[in-house]
């Protein structure tokens, strides 16, 4: 009883996140469509008939997948880090603190609206990648849960980005500081086994790259690393930030006076 | 809606509440007072009292720093959730989505309530009619007045049909038209069984309204009590005369303390023991004639004022008019 009641919230944040995404479409669903346009345009087609082929693809193949887990990782990071600062800093999430709903499901229900965001602009970026090149998959169910707990990692991620973050400046720096360079280096445009050995050592400290190598692996059937790792590793950060953020939240950290 | 027990329940009760925000302000310094089910509630205080505080604390928007809250009976420290149910709350700022429209604004808050989509519709067109913005229910909250986002923020406490509903300041800054038609509306829902608390600063509004006050003044309830006996302790009452002829000086009335305020106006002050047939008495027998009388200050503020100014009040009995004047003091614009 008491469940169902909290489930109804659940779903109510979940609903309320995705027809956030759906009414700002120009500003969720677009650029990313136009970046990654680019990315096949300039890496894919002008630079990419130059370098060949990569792990045993044509380059265009070769970063279909990256591209695709880029902006799964910066829309998850990106729908819930500004999503819940916002609710935060303009205080209508005092909508949510004050209704009998478990912190646990107000961090799940930011984190699912994340991962909506993330893959629905996933799937935009697929149907742009399909008119550049020929996509497969070799393993469905490893493309699908690679991608879902990514999104899921990088929606807690923003969350707790969210839940420190004081000022706008906050919710600034940590996707431009540490999100982009870890993603870039994170071996969406190139194979590690192409770096010199300490850069290789240095690049497996990566987490972005056993999520974008995994999710290679699930399209083209190439990793450079052990994919179990990979769930692993997934998996140990999805419980850690989970809790984290669930500790933060019921201890009211930057929510509560 | 609340149902009627065998024993009369307590809606509120809070046990030695403090708080102590992290920048060491110390905003509620050991705080008591109960609410009955079914009654009308004033919480009043100057600005900073902690009435904000108090409620923040009833709604776990604010982390106490001791003591006991409980809500129908639940202890927000081990039944959280059975007592926020209980509760609806329309905060003092302004706190919507500014980008949702109207109608999701109150059918998400029923959900954040458990309450399935299609009851939320109905109870959300029910909320919203009452306050008068249905027809405005796919507007955007950005879009509407002051006045209206508070209706709003009303609509949205309701949704659930709250036993319990407080409500901080929903007064400030709505016009005297609407400001009725809340007040006709809130006796209403309290005669239906809902218990309310209410903070003001327009008295007049309280002492019409409430059937018990508590008043805080820096952290801490200086008067708790039903609202006739809390106005029982005015020792004094000032009135004001409004004379048919001019006098030139201050005519003598025996016992009665006057004093010429205006060529036209007298203003008289009557102590507990004296009555205003003596009074009159005296005006006739100077051969004055009064054509209207009115109070100088609306009788819950002058106690007000008396009880959180009494430390720094070194003026005169007799006070320029409107120094407590809520048309002056415009609510939480210092706050
Ligand atoms: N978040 C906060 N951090 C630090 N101090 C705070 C915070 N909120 C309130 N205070 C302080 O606590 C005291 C009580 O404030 P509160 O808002 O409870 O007063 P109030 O009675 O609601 O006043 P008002 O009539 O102006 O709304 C004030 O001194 C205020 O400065
Ligand atoms: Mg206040």
């Amino acid at each position: 009883m008491i469940v169902r009641t909290q489930i109804i919230g659940f779903r109510t944040i979940v609903r309320k996140e995705y027809s956030r995404v759906i009414r700002i479409w120009v500003q969720t669903m677009i650029p990313p469509a136009i970046t990654m346009t680019l990315y096949f345009v300039i890496f894919g087609s002008i630079i990419g008939k130059r370098v060949g082929q990569m792990g045993g693809f044509e380059y265009m193949h070769y970063i279909a997948p990256g591209l695709i887990m880029m902006s799964v990782i910066t829309n998850s990071y990106g729908n819930v880090v500004s999503s819940f600062f916002s609710a935060k800093y303009n205080r209508h999430l005092e909508e949510m603190l004050v209704a009998p709903l478990p912190n646990f499901y107000i961090v799940l229900g930011y984190v699912a609206g994340g991962v909506v965001r993330g893959l629905l602009v996933g799937g935009v970026v697929t149907i742009v990648a399909m008119f550049f090149t020929h996509l497969r998959i070799s393993s469905i169910s490893v493309t699908i849960s690679i991608v879902v707990l990514t999104s899921f990692v990088f929606s807690l991620a923003g969350l707790l980005n969210a839940m420190l973050a004081k000022k706008f400046d906050d919710i600034a720096i940590i996707p431009s500081f540490v999100l982009a360079p870890l993603t870039y280096l994170g071996g969406v445009f190139y194979s590690i086994s192409l770096l010199p050995d300490l850069a290789q050592r240095a690049s497996m400290m990566n987490p972005i790259l056993y999520m974008v190598n995994a999710f290679r692996y699930g399209m083209l059937g190439i990793s450079d690393i052990n994919i179990w790792l990979a769930y692993a590793i997934i998996i140990v950060f999805s419980v850690s930030l989970f809790s984290v953020c669930l500790v933060l939240m019921n201890r009211g950290v930057g929510i509560r006076h | 809606m609340a149902m009627h027990n065998a024993w009369p329940m307590k809606a509120l009760s809070i046990k030695n509440l403090t708080k102590v925000y992290s920048n060491g302000i110390k905003a509620l310094r050991g705080v008591n007072f109960d609410v009955e089910e079914g009654d009308f509630f004033a919480l009043l205080g100057p600005n900073g009292a902690g009435k904000t505080t108090t409620i923040g604390i009833i709604t776990s928007l604010v982390n106490k720093t001791e003591g006991e809250v409980k809500v129908f009976g639940h202890d927000i420290d081990t039944e959280l959730m059975a007592a926020k149910a209980c509760i609806g709350v329309v905060p003092q700022e302004i706190n919507l989505n500014m980008f949702d429209k109207l109608v999701n604004i109150v059918v998400n808050q029923a959900g954040f309530y458990g309450i399935p989509k299609r009851k939320a519709l109905i109870r959300a067109e029910e909320c919203l009619k009452q306050m008068q913005l249905w027809d405005r229910r796919q507007d955007i909250a950005r879009n509407l007045s002051g006045g209206m986002k508070r209706r709003l923020m009303i609509a949205r406490a309701l949704v659930h049909s709250p036993r319990l509903l407080i409500l901080d300041e929903p007064t400030a800054g709505v016009d005297i038209e609407i400001r009725r038609s809340m007040w006709r509306f809130l006796r209403e829902i309290n005669r239906a069984g809902t218990t309310i608390i209410l903070t003001t600063h327009y008295l007049e509004e309280a002492e019409s309204l409430c059937r018990h006050v508590a008043i805080v003044d820096e952290g801490k309830i200086i008067e708790y009590d039903a609202m006739d006996q809390i106005l029982r302790k005015l020792k004094e009452e000032i009135f004001m005369l409004n004379l048919r002829e001019p006098v030139d000086r201050v005519p003598d009335l025996g016992a009665y303390q006057v004093r010429l305020s205006a060529p036209h106006e007298l203003e008289a002050q009557i102590t507990r023991d004296q009555s205003l047939n003596g009074l009159f008495a005296e005006l006739s027998a100077a051969g004055l004639e009064v054509i209207s009388m009115r109070n100088k200050a609306n009788r819950l503020e002058e106690l007000f004022f008396r009880l959180t100014e009494r430390k720094n009040n070194h003026e005169s009995e007799i006070r320029s008019p409107g120094i407590k004047s809520p048309e002056i003091k415009s609510p939480g614009a210092i706050a």
